[in-house]
């Protein structure tokens, strides 16, 4: 698919898309996801930094391998570049980019307003996050918000674009033309509500989910067979989450530091035998994007290489997903 | 009281017969109540539902009581304030995210709700809360037929 000749106007990010009938969006992951295209997004780790060439160095080596580059919102709560600055030179640039707004630092003032923002700057893609604690991050002292919650930000999106209106209920005069996202982690308690809340955040808008980090197929496989039998995946579209783990000490930190991470021992105990760990974290990930590839109701893989992202490039094109796809590059205006 | 809240859950569908007797009583008085004055009412039986409502589920007096949709467990007990199901973090064994001692609000309202007769209204999405409501009985806008306002998104 020649992405570069669907917009005129390559490099001229106020050139949107045309928004095809039945699409939310005018934006490229929804379009690939819709036409049954198996779908790879990948986190941009955010600078501590100011500098734009920064984020542009580290969108470019995932560009050639994704559909779309997610811009987190102070992940962990840690501060970074935010999400609305990484997405404002992405689009800038004609990156595909998939916006994450996080529910803990900001209120429904705020949040609607940045959602106006993104969509004049040419975001296709929102994903509606309640946001880590703020004792995961660096500011332990800072005040959580909360005002929202993940699944009433979709609802209030879905709103301001279908029913072109704010909570408050006044008017939008151009609403905001995105494809909605959510995030689910199958792999955290309560295991049997998982699949109920997936359908809560469907029924409040959400098109695609990217779920939480996979290193345990079986509780996958438990999750989806129930996200199957509500119909659910045929109601959204489901990219699962996958990274390369550098070590079994890293593993061990993400497991105890980071909240919601589930690596089961077994995967530890595979890189600790392995001779080099960071290539076999390399192959466990090549081989989970692989299997679930081949999981029904699958659309698609989210790929979150923690300060390794020269590396997703050469696990994409090792997990073979992208083989029936020419050669592209995300940005249209370098194509 | 921990505790408490925790048998609270456990006993969610006597709890929920009890709500659904009391909501229907509240409505009935609905004529009375209107002829004292909601005004001069809402400060006397706010106290009275602060203080059940606080022993029995840790309530925190949002205003906009949900707690028959979410398994008789407070959600306004969870610190991020979710009241559409747990966040991503819940610790292994159901445990909070932020505050480790303390079982998940949402794994206990889960099991409540699996419990309680009508207890697949935890399935629908409810709306953003309304900062307004705090301190606010809940009680009273059951009996003035407001409770529309903690009713699912459409």
């Amino acid at each position: 698919m020649s992405t570069a000749s669907l917009n005129p106007e390559v490099g001229d990010p106020s050139a949107a898309y045309p928004i095809l009938p039945g699409h939310s969006s005018g934006g490229r992951l929804e379009r690939l996801l819709r036409e049954g295209r198996f779908a790879v997004t990948a986190e941009l780790n955010p600078p501590d930094s100011a500098d734009p060439r920064e984020v542009y160095e580290r969108a470019l080596v995932l560009s050639e391998v994704v559909d779309a580059i997610n811009a987190t919102d102070a992940s962990g709560a840690n501060v970074h570049m935010s999400s609305v600055g990484i997405c404002s030179l992405l689009t800038r640039a004609g990156y595909a980019v998939v916006m994450q707004i996080s529910c803990r630092d900001r209120n429904r003032i705020a949040i609607q307003g940045d959602v106006l923002g993104a969509a004049a700057m040419g975001v296709a893609n929102i994903l509606c996050l309640t946001g880590d604690g703020v004792q995961a991050g660096d500011q332990p002292g800072a005040k959580p918000v909360f005002d929202l919650d993940s699944t009433a930000l979709l609802d209030t999106i879905r709103t301001m674009r279908d029913g072109g209106k704010f909570l408050s209920g006044r008017k939008i005069t151009v609403p905001p033309r995105v494809f909605l996202g959510a995030a689910e982690n199958p792999f955290v308690p309560p295991y049997d509500f998982r699949p109920q809340r997936l359908a809560k955040k469907v029924a409040a808008g959400a098109q695609f989910i990217q779920t939480q980090y996979c290193f345990d197929l079986p509780l996958l496989e438990r999750f989806m067979s129930r996200v199957r039998d509500l119909g659910l995946d045929r109601r959204c579209f489901i990219l699962v989450g996958v990274g390369p783990l550098a070590s079994a000490k890293a593993a061990r930190w993400m497991r105890s530091n980071v909240p919601g991470i589930h690596i089961p021992d077994a995967v530890i105990d595979r890189l600790e035998k392995a001779k080099n760990q960071k290539a076999e974290g390399k192959a466990i990930c090549v081989e989970m994007i692989q299997r679930v590839r081949e999981m029904p109701g699958v659309a698609g893989v989210h790929v979150m290489a923690y300060r390794q992202e020269e590396f997703v490039s050469e696990i994409i094109q090792a997990s073979g997903v992208l083989a029936n796809r020419r050669r592209r590059l995300v940005q249209g205006a370098a194509s | 009281m921990y505790a408490v809240r925790l048998w609270s859950v456990r006993q969610a569908r006597l709890l929920e017969s009890a709500y659904a007797g009391i909501e229907r009583a509240l409505k009935r008085l609905h004529p009375l109540l209107d002829q004292i004055g909601y005004a001069r009412l809402e400060k006397p039986v706010a106290a009275v539902e602060r203080m059940a409502k606080g022993f029995l589920f840790d309530c925190q007096m949002c205003g906009q009581c949900a707690l028959s949709s979410t398994g008789m467990s407070c959600p306004m007990n969870c610190p991020k304030s979710l009241r559409n199901g747990p966040c991503g973090g819940v610790r292994p064994g159901g445990f909070c995210e932020v505050t480790p001692a303390m079982r998940c609000v949402w794994d206990q309202a889960y099991a409540g709700s699996q419990r309680m007769r009508r207890g697949a209204t935890i399935g629908q999405p409810l709306k953003p809360i309304d900062n307004r409501l705090w301190g606010r009985s809940s009680w009273l806008a059951v009996a003035r037929g407001e409770h529309q306002r903690m009713d699912p998104a459409p």
